[in-house]
């Protein structure tokens, strides 16, 4: 399995990840080696096999809907790398809107 | 008497006879940690004021009267990726590197109810990815045995304390090894237990599937005590089991495997399997059979598959755990960016470390469009199979016996050109992850290079109990638990 830098690239948009071209050169290198050791897996039949996303054979989980107390706001927001007045503080999202 | 050298249980029992105060056990425990900790480097944060400041009011409290439960006055470390309020909680990366959390880990809220003392946050590989503690932001930590190799990872500062004697005993994680290997690599008991037996609320999330927490230990009584005051069903994980949790200490009565059939995975013992492990191992088997064990010869026919699954599973997971870190609610922000994607892209960029930028693009490319049917959804069929496998193999034995690692402890730096080559020496250990099951790792042998080597046994769902009296059976007919690491 060949991962082109074009590829790593991509995914590193899809993870909102920056990457040095170093750190591309590298990835491409590394995560085509690593798949082509992942495409081994072809070789097991899974027709059929029902896949696995937890070990438990849990369906929903339900718990009475009582209230409990929670952290304060000033606890949420005393790890934000800003916040004022008990609010996250984060660039501006939406662009300004010409005046009609 | 050298209170460091104690056993957890040991010096639980002392504690609550009256010999020994909390104050003489932290103050104890500080002299160790300031004699070896600069060449261990097994902590990220050390709680040192704060635990002798609690030592003493434990002290006072207990005037006259010494009615403890378990985990009083016990002096533990803890991984740096449990969350402990009020104490910072790094994962060893620099995304959280100022991050102190609100409230307590599960676990962490049982043993500060018993009155545990906190002596510090031990090291790991970032966001406990890796086999080494090379990946930690901090630096790696050391072996006690040898200073030139790595004490496994990525729970490697919790099992470096261990065996340093740093701590009585510590918790850790394990999503594919990551408390059996490092275990193994540094001579000590660690045990992985049943996926669901101990709750995860409060473990900062690598693979939720995968991950669980664990006692490391110095001895196995002390992993069955430990995991006691650990485990149990919790309404904050809805993936924690409400089955109830046995005395574990009761289950070390027997000191026998007598009625018990062993079974010796024939895959386990194939190429690339280091001589002197094999040879340690076969002799612990040997041991288990003249314990009363009945031993036979089994297959896992999927094992070799297992490294294959769990990179892509776990790495599927972590990709969308990690996408919680953006710069906005907690952990690093990238200065001076001009919009909300680039503030993401560049907060993540600077705030992780190579392996978990790779496993998060390893994640992303498996879950992407056109890709997850032939990787995620392969992976998660095959692990149905591995879990077939343990399924079929648990309706002829009660116990498995395998290596814990191909090889003993390697040196610093030795694998870190190569992820391929780091992934696949977890090998033995991932495929319990993925089956859900409980292991344990405990010391049988020493390389010829002086290093320890592991015994892995591997039990039925919630069979911790079994797996405890195995282990303990083996341990106390055996000597190696005696053996120090001379640090120098």
């Amino acid at each position: 399995m060949e991962i082109t830098q074009q590829e790593v690239e991509k995914v590193a948009k899809l993870a909102r990840l920056e990457l040095t071209d170093i750190e591309k050169a590298a990835f491409a290198k590394q995560l085509s080696q690593i798949l082509t050791h992942v495409g081994t897996l072809k070789q097991y039949d899974t027709t059929g096999v029902e896949p696995t996303a937890t070990v438990l054979g849990q369906v929903n989980v339900f718990r009475p809907d009582i209230a409990r107390t929670s952290l304060s706001v000033e606890c949420a927001v005393a790890n934000a790398p800003e916040s004022t007045d008990g609010f996250f503080v984060v660039p501006k999202i939406i662009e300004d809107r010409q005046p009609l | 008497m050298s209170i460091h050298k104690l056993s957890l249980y040991e010096l639980h029992k002392k504690f609550t006879a009256g010999e020994v105060t909390a104050t003489e056990i932290v103050r104890a425990y500080g002299l160790r940690i300031g004699q070896v900790e600069p060449k261990v480097k097994a902590y990220i944060t050390q709680a040192k004021d704060a635990a002798v400041a609690q030592a003493g009011a434990l002290d006072a409290s207990l005037k006259g009267w010494r009615k403890t439960s378990p985990m009083m006055g016990m002096p533990l470390a803890i991984k740096d990726n449990i969350c402990t309020e009020g104490v910072l909680t790094t994962c060893a990366s620099r995304m959280l590197g100022n991050f102190v959390p609100p409230y307590d880990a599960t676990v962490i809220a049982k043993l500060r109810t018993q009155g545990y003392l906190l002596l510090g946050k031990t090291n790991l590989d970032e966001f406990a990815m890796g086999s080494s503690t090379e990946n930690s932001a901090i630096g790696p930590s050391r072996n006690p045995w040898n200073l030139q190799c790595v004490p496994g990872g990525s729970s490697g500062g919790s099992a470096a304390a261990v065996a340093a004697d740093e701590c009585a005993a510590a918790l850790g994680s394990d999503t594919g090894g990551s408390i059996r290997q490092p275990a193994a690599f540094c001579g000590v008991v660690g045990l992985k237990p049943t996926y669901g037996r101990v709750s995860r609320y409060g473990l900062i999330a690598f693979a939720s599937s995968l991950d669980q927490i664990g006692p490391i230990t110095k001895d196995v009584t002390d992993a069955a005590f430990l995991l006691g005051a650990i485990a149990g069903h919790d309404p904050l994980d809805s993936t924690s089991a409400d089955v109830p949790v046995p005395d574990y200490l009761k289950a070390l009565k027997k000191k026998d495997l007598k009625k018990l059939k062993v079974g010796v995975p024939v895959e386990f013992f194939a190429e690339g399997l280091d001589p002197e492990v094999e040879q340690a191992v076969r002799a612990a088997i040997e041991e288990l059979q003249s314990l009363g064990g009945e031993i036979k010869e089994i297959q896992l026919p999927r094992t070799d598959a297992a490294v294959a699954t769990y990179y892509v599973i776990a790495t599927a997971e972590a990709s969308s755990n990690l996408a919680r870190y953006d710069g906005v609610k907690f952990g690093l922000r990238a200065k001076e960016t001009k919009d909300l994607l680039e503030l993401y892209m560049k907060t993540r960029q600077e705030g992780f470390g190579p392996e978990v930028k790779r496993r998060i693009m390893l994640g992303t490319y498996v879950l992407s469009a056109g890709y997850y049917d032939a990787y995620y959804g392969k992976a998660q069929a095959v692990r149905t199979l591995i879990r077939q496998d343990f399924e079929a193999a648990f309706q002829d034995v009660d116990l498995i016996v395998t290596p814990v690692t191909p090889t003993p402890a390697f040196k610093l730096g030795e694998k870190g050109d190569d992820p391929l080559q780091m992934y696949l020496s977890d090998i033995f250990t991932i495929s319990v992850n993925l089956a859900g099951v409980p292991a344990i790792a405990l010391p049988c042998g020493f390389s010829q290079g002086g290093l320890p080597i592991g015994l892995q046994l591997i039990g039925r769902p919630f069979g911790e109990d079994t797996l405890l009296r195995a282990a303990y059976a083996y341990e106390q007919s055996t000597q190696w638990r005696t053996k120090k690491p001379v640090i120098r």
